[in-house]
């Protein structure tokens, strides 16, 4: 496959995979905080220093419409991640002598 | 998996993130031999995939859910430093933007799954293929099995952390036993994500992917 389809084929995945299919996603617990409460240490947590941020808990402040919500964090959150890495990726790599 | 602000205390925390610090920097310097124009790309998108499909919560058993950590999928792909810092990247993303992951706890989370997951997951991942004589067709299967194992691998770092400096009362076994069995469930639907990521990578662009092109650099590091 030639590198310019694989990565859109990717990036098209990751997108439709964090704007939508996490829509879908459980909501149970996860496997420590199971584990905190039914052992009882679950009360130790403290609130989240950002948890009023705009994005907080993967949703947007504002937005009722939970698909939506979800949706535009996750696609926020890929762009956001990509650049961040990208981005150190390709300071830090070795440059190909021309 | 994610370890939120107060279930560790601060000094347990900051000598964590002192010990997660040192890993990073060294993964800064041990990622620069295995990136490079054609890699950088792959390493870029290993690390939005895995913020992607860290957001897609599976259920486990009554009650609990999982998600894919992706230390052994990016391990895999891009190698174990570049991993590392993928781990790094996304977990910090997810705990200045999303509030997943305490701040406090921010060296906690790194350690468990960007440094243990990954090289938990990356030595079975070589131990594997190196039991399958290092065939193409076996790479996903190996990436699945040493997905599997980081994740109880994580967990279990996490009860280290604990037993040091939990700010809960119980008995350190009983929060093993509980974390244990709870992440094997887990490891299984990380062993499934990541044979199939790492599965359609090999068949489309297995140029691209560090643990089947590197054979040499995994002997290596074996000896």
């Amino acid at each position: 496959m030639k590198s310019r389809n694989f990565y859109i084929s990717a990036l098209f995945v990751t997108l439709a995979l964090a704007g939508g299919a996490s829509y879908y996603a459980s909501s149970s617990p996860d496997g420590l905080e199971k584990v905190a409460t039914d052992i009882g240490f679950i009360d130790q947590a403290k609130p989240h220093t950002n948890s009023d941020g705009a994005l907080a808990d993967y949703g947007v402040k504002g937005v009722d419409n939970e698909r939506l919500s979800v949706g535009v964090a996750g696609v926020v959150g890929v762009l956001a991640t990509g650049a961040v890495s990208g981005g150190l990726f390709f300071l830090i790599r070795r440059k190909s002598a021309k | 998996m994610h370890i939120p602000d107060g279930f560790i205390d601060i000094p347990t925390s900051t000598a964590f993130a002192a010990l997660a610090g040192a890993g990073v920097a060294m993964s800064l310097k041990g990622a620069r031999s295995s990136l490079d124009d054609k890699t950088a790309p792959l390493a870029g998108l290993t690390a939005t995939f895995i913020f992607a499909v860290q957001m897609l919560n599976f259920p486990v058993a009554a009650g609990t859910s999982g998600h894919l950590l992706g230390g052994a999928l990016a391990a895999v792909l891009v190698g174990p430093f570049t991993a590392t810092l993928s781990l790094t990247v996304v977990l910090l993303m997810q705990g200045l933007l999303f509030a997943d992951g305490g701040l406090t706890a921010i060296g906690l989370n790194v350690f468990n799954m960007g440094i243990i997951g990954v090289w938990v997951g990356y030595a079975s991942f070589l131990l594997i293929q190196k039991i399958f004589s290092g065939r193409k067709a076996t790479v996903p299967i190996a990436a699945a099995l040493g997905g599997f194992l980081s994740v109880p691998a994580a967990a279990v770092g996490f009860v280290i952390q604990y037993a040091i400096g939990g700010t809960g009362t119980f008995s350190v076994t009983a929060v093993f036993t509980a974390m244990f069995g709870t992440h094997i469930l887990i490891g299984i639907g990380e062993a499934i994500i990541t044979g199939l990521a790492v599965g359609a990578v090999m068949a489309s662009r297995s140029d691209l992917v560090y643990g089947f092109k590197n054979k040499k650099v995994a002997l290596e590091i074996r000896k």
